[in-house]
């Protein structure tokens, strides 16, 4: 995968490349794709984890993967903010991009098996969400009653909306949709995702509920969990920091002692509540 | 190892030797009242008397702009190395602890071939200070002489320098050294006496507690005014980061050659008291009070590094952030102090 150098140890800078082989906008500013490495194998990642997207000349950013490793390839999701996301936007089937990792922390994928799972997303918290709710459909046994709540700002904006509608219809699921603003063609929830929680029908005491979602959303949502009598061992939250370098050395992605980019970014709530810059 | 003595002529001789041969020496050279590192091109530029260097040897074990990756322009990119064998000479003994340290920190987990690579062609070069710079408390810092991590430490002990060489590198380099005597018991008499004075001569900031402690000071400081106090003055311009021996964080940058067409990934200096250290994709920053920022760099240095390297204190002794900082409140000693003071529990 990497060109050795020296002594033999690998660089733990250099990307490889992996081409795009499938692409879409999700909404006006997602933009999604799905890509194989060129090396042929696969990028055995476990769903919570990020990987280094660069091109070449204008940089490198830490994206979630979004796909389960029980699928062929890796999904991406990629918000047009910078001059790297905007450049990505660009691409097209065939092109390539730089990836580095995966790196960082899993989700719980076998302490889950057999609880009950409550994923709590807001806006494009639900990206790498989807890595495990997708790992957990495509195990489906292995697990006991599965509820998706998500929250998006606006109507505009929600993320792959077919999807949602087959999870909508599936029986052995429930998934709960909000939005912040009402509009006319939405007969849903309104009102952010915290409104959702009390209409869980899990046992919030005994659920591991999963929680990603933008920096402002994780105090709400903990305290109407911790409302819900949800123990902070149970819930587990997906951080978003400045992963630069994503192997424990630039000191970006810090939070207090820890490295967001190694320690996380998936994090049992209970290691962070003694860690005041998490949330 | 035994150590060897030259008289100072003869120490000349040592240096212009290696430097005749063509090896790269970085040396103590004098920059109008003031000292740097730089390519040394003769022995009589040297200033093995000089008190504090502006920036550390850092900026040669971890250069401040170090490409990583050469690549087209939205193409491939493969692995570059800046290696180049190189002495360092005349490295104060804070300054070597603090790059034994980076190697620590560069090897440990994930390992960085860059730092690595060029760490290994470098031969380090110590020696004992012979004067004392205006802010240092190396000696609070327990840090102000070393008994490991240099190939060879020089001790000037008057008419002569001791030379006393710990490592296979060290030894080859002695090659050079013609003429050169055993040190008498009588010189290593003079050189303990120097590293006995420096123990506690290198202390212009006292720490009023053992740096072993400072991580369990840390403990119960995280909430303490003092970090309000000190960062309303702050101007956020991350020269305390700059010129600190032990900083290591930087940022990765793409630089596009004048074609357009190829290009260098670059690693570069950044730091922890910068604005924008921890903004991240659409302006958020999660340190964006200056207070926090100023905190978690005397916590880095205190607790969060030393939790990752054995308990080591990231914080050497040099002082140079005491001289560099505009606002004055950059002195880790004023801090750690003020909260001794003001501990809640023993």
């Amino acid at each position: 995968m990497c060109e050795c150098c020296g002594n033999g140890q690998k660089d733990i800078y250099l990307p490889q490349m992996a081409t795009i082989t499938k692409h879409r906008m999700l909404n006006g500013t997602e933009f999604y794709m799905h890509l194989e490495l060129d090396s042929g194998k696969e990028l055995g990642h476990t769903p919570g984890q990020f990987v280094e997207v660069s091109i070449a000349g204008l940089g490198e950013a830490p994206i979630s993967i979004s796909s389960s490793p029980t699928q062929k390839g890796f999904e991406l999701v990629v918000r047009n903010v910078g001059s790297l996301t905007k450049a990505i936007h660009k691409l097209t089937a065939g092109q390539k991009v730089g990836i580095r990792g995966p790196f960082g922390s899993v989700y719980p994928v076998e302490l889950a098996k057999g609880r009950d799972l409550v994923f709590i997303c807001g806006g494009i918290g639900l990206v790498p969400q989807r890595s495990f709710i997708r790992y957990v459909l495509d195990n489906r046994k292995d697990y006991g009653k599965v509820t998706v709540l998500v929250g998006t700002k606006c109507y505009d904006m929600r993320l792959f909306r077919e999807e949602l509608a087959m999870w909508q219809e599936r029986k052995d699921m429930t998934l709960m949709e909000t939005i912040d603003e009402s509009r006319d063609c939405w007969d849903g929830n309104v009102g952010v995702v915290t409104t959702l929680i009390p209409k869980i029908e899990s046992d919030l005491p005994k659920s591991l509920v999963l929680v990603c979602g933008p920096p402002v959303m994780y105090k709400f949502v903990l305290m109407a969990l911790s409302e819900a009598e949800a123990p902070a061992k149970n819930i587990y939250v997906n951080l978003e920091r400045r992963m630069k370098c994503g192997v424990g050395k630039c000191g970006h992605c810090q939070i207090n002692n820890l490295y967001v980019c190694q320690d996380g970014p998936v994090f049992r709530w209970s290691d962070l509540t003694a860690v005041p810059e998490a949330i | 190892m035994s150590v060897s003595k030259l008289n100072k002529q003869q120490f000349g001789q040592f240096v212009d030797a290696i430097l005749a041969a063509g090896r790269k020496v970085v040396g103590v050279v004098a920059k109008n009242d003031r000292f740097v590192f730089n390519t040394l091109k003769s022995a009589k530029d040297l200033r093995l008397d000089y008190d504090v260097t502006i920036l550390s040897p850092r900026k040669y074990v971890l250069p401040q702009v170090e490409p990583l990756l050469t690549f087209e322009v939205g193409g491939d990119a493969k692995s570059v190395k800046q290696n180049e064998p190189m002495i360092l000479l005349g490295i104060h003994p804070y300054d070597l602890i603090a790059i034994n340290q980076m190697d620590e920190l560069f090897s440990e987990g994930e390992y960085d071939t860059h730092y690595m690579d060029r760490r290994k062609n470098i031969t380090l070069v110590a020696c004992d200070v012979a004067k004392a710079s205006k802010n240092v408390f190396a000696s609070s810092m327990e840090t102000a002489v070393a008994d490991k991590g240099y190939d060879i430490l020089i001790t000037d002990i008057g008419d002569a320098y001791l030379l006393d060489a710990a490592t296979e590198k060290g030894q080859a380099l002695m090659a050079y050294a013609k003429g050169a005597a055993a040190a008498t018991a009588e010189d290593l008499k003079k050189r303990n006496a120097i590293q006995e004075a420096n123990k506690t001569g290198l202390n212009k900031h006292k720490l009023n507690c053992k740096p072993s402690y400072l991580p369990k000071l840390m403990e119960t400081a995280y909430n303490h005014p003092v970090w309000e106090e000190k960062a309303r003055l702050c101007y956020s311009c991350g020269s305390c980061n700059q010129v600190c021996p032990t900083c290591y964080c930087f940022d990765v940058q793409d630089r596009v050659n004048w074609d357009l067409k190829t290009g260098t990934r670059v690693r570069c200096w950044d730091g922890c008291l910068l604005e924008n250290f921890a903004t991240v994709a659409g302006n958020h920053n999660f340190r964006k009070d200056r207070s926090a920022r100023f905190r978690h760099r005397l916590y880095r240095k205190a607790k969060y590094v030393p939790e990752k390297i054995g308990g080591q204190i990231a914080c050497v002794g040099c002082g140079r952030c005491v001289t560099a900082c505009t606002a004055d409140i950059a002195n880790p000693v004023t801090v750690y102090n003020r909260l001794m003071e003001e501990r809640t529990i023993g």
